[in-house]
């Protein structure tokens, strides 16, 4: 067992998990799966050698631009509960290899999929990058508490690069797809933002609900989830999609409005308040997502 | 530094080269993934 000293803590190098926890590994899953979902729900088939190289460019373009917002907001996540264990606010990394890190993996992304894929899927994943790494979180973030709306744009490319990736080119059904998950966005973030108001209040970063209110945010995730409902339904209405998959996103978004009118119809009950419908609201929303992009790529692959 | 540091057990070097080891497995991987998009390209 060896001891550190001092001067050897100063000139400790990076550990790999550390760069790894900079990619935000349980949001790119999600970014993973909905650029496969898109992918595989198009029309045409590529070689699997190339669908593989266009996720993991998916991935690799996510990883690059999470790493990048953690880089940037380094100093604001050591202010948050849920953010203070990150590697940069913990001093486990240093900034400057967080940033070459970041800046690496997304030119490697845009290339390689330029190289491999095309340049069309690879100037939107370049485009979906600098969204989401200057647009939102340099830009509207710290700003606006429209951040989550526009800034959620950024993780509604990944269908849309996975189906252009197959295509080659920009139909309306990405860009349905596109739009599910910009509206899914809010809704999501503000179930969250609710619970963990105190948080970003502290680090000054102008959430729905730290600026507009808890009343305003609860009004707007309903809006959000009545906008949902026939958006999700719209593949399946313009015969880009089976039965399938139109009878289950009236299901799923039918619970999720359901659950969006008790959050936005409920007032608080005291500052005990434990959140349940808050709480209950984001978890369905990450399962919303996955199920519905799922059962996309069933309906394409089951005629009934 | 901090305490997330000095509590890790390993020394500098450890560190450095588990590291470099899946640097290297990833460079590797890189070359056999760009060999297969080259033949996936021609076919």
């Amino acid at each position: 067992m060896t001891t550190t000293s001092p001067s050897q803590t100063a000139f400790l190098p990076a550990d790999w998990r550390d760069l790894l926890a900079l990619t935000k590994p349980r949001v790119m899953s999600l970014v993973i799966f909905t650029g496969l979902c898109g992918l595989l729900a198009a029309p045409e088939r590529i070689h699997p050698v190339i669908a593989f190289t266009a996720i993991l460019c998916i991935a690799m373009g996510a990883g690059g631009a999470a790493a990048l917002n953690q880089w940037w907001e380094a100093d604001l996540d050591a202010g948050m509960k849920r953010t203070a264990n990150r590697p940069l606010p913990q001093g486990r990394l240093d900034r400057t290899t967080a940033r070459d890190f970041a800046g690496v993996l997304c030119a490697v992304s845009v290339f390689l999929m330029g190289f491999a894929v095309g340049w069309l899927p690879a100037a939107i994943l370049a485009i979906s990058i600098i969204y989401y790494s200057v647009i939102y979180t340099i830009w509207l973030k710290p700003r606006t508490p429209q951040n989550i709306v526009i800034g959620g744009g950024a993780g509604a490319f990944p269908p849309l690069i996975g189906w252009v990736a197959v295509t080659g080119h920009v139909t309306l059904m990405p860009v349905l797809l596109f739009a599910i998950i910009f509206f899914w966005t809010p809704p999501h973030f503000w179930a969250l933002a609710l619970f963990v108001k105190s948080d970003y209040a502290k680090v000054g970063i102008p959430m729905m609900p730290v600026v507009a209110g808890e009343k305003a945010t609860r009004h707007q995730i309903l809006i959000y989830a009545v906008l949902l409902l026939p958006l999700s339904v719209l593949p399946w209405w313009i015969g880009g999609t089976g039965a399938i998959y139109g009878i289950s996103a009236l299901v799923l978004s039918s619970l999720f409005l359901a659950l969006s009118i008790r959050v936005g119809l409920r007032e608080r009950s005291g500052e005990d308040d434990a959140m349940k419908p808050e709480k209950q609201l984001f978890a369905y929303s990450v399962l919303y997502l996955f199920a519905l992009f799922a059962v996309l790529v069933v309906d394409r692959f089951i005629v009934l | 530094m901090n305490e997330a540091k000095s509590s890790d057990p390993r020394t500098p070097e450890q560190i450095r080269r588990s590291r470099n080891r899946v640097l290297a497995l990833s460079l590797a991987g890189f070359v056999v993934l760009v060999f297969l998009i080259s033949i996936a390209k021609m076919s």
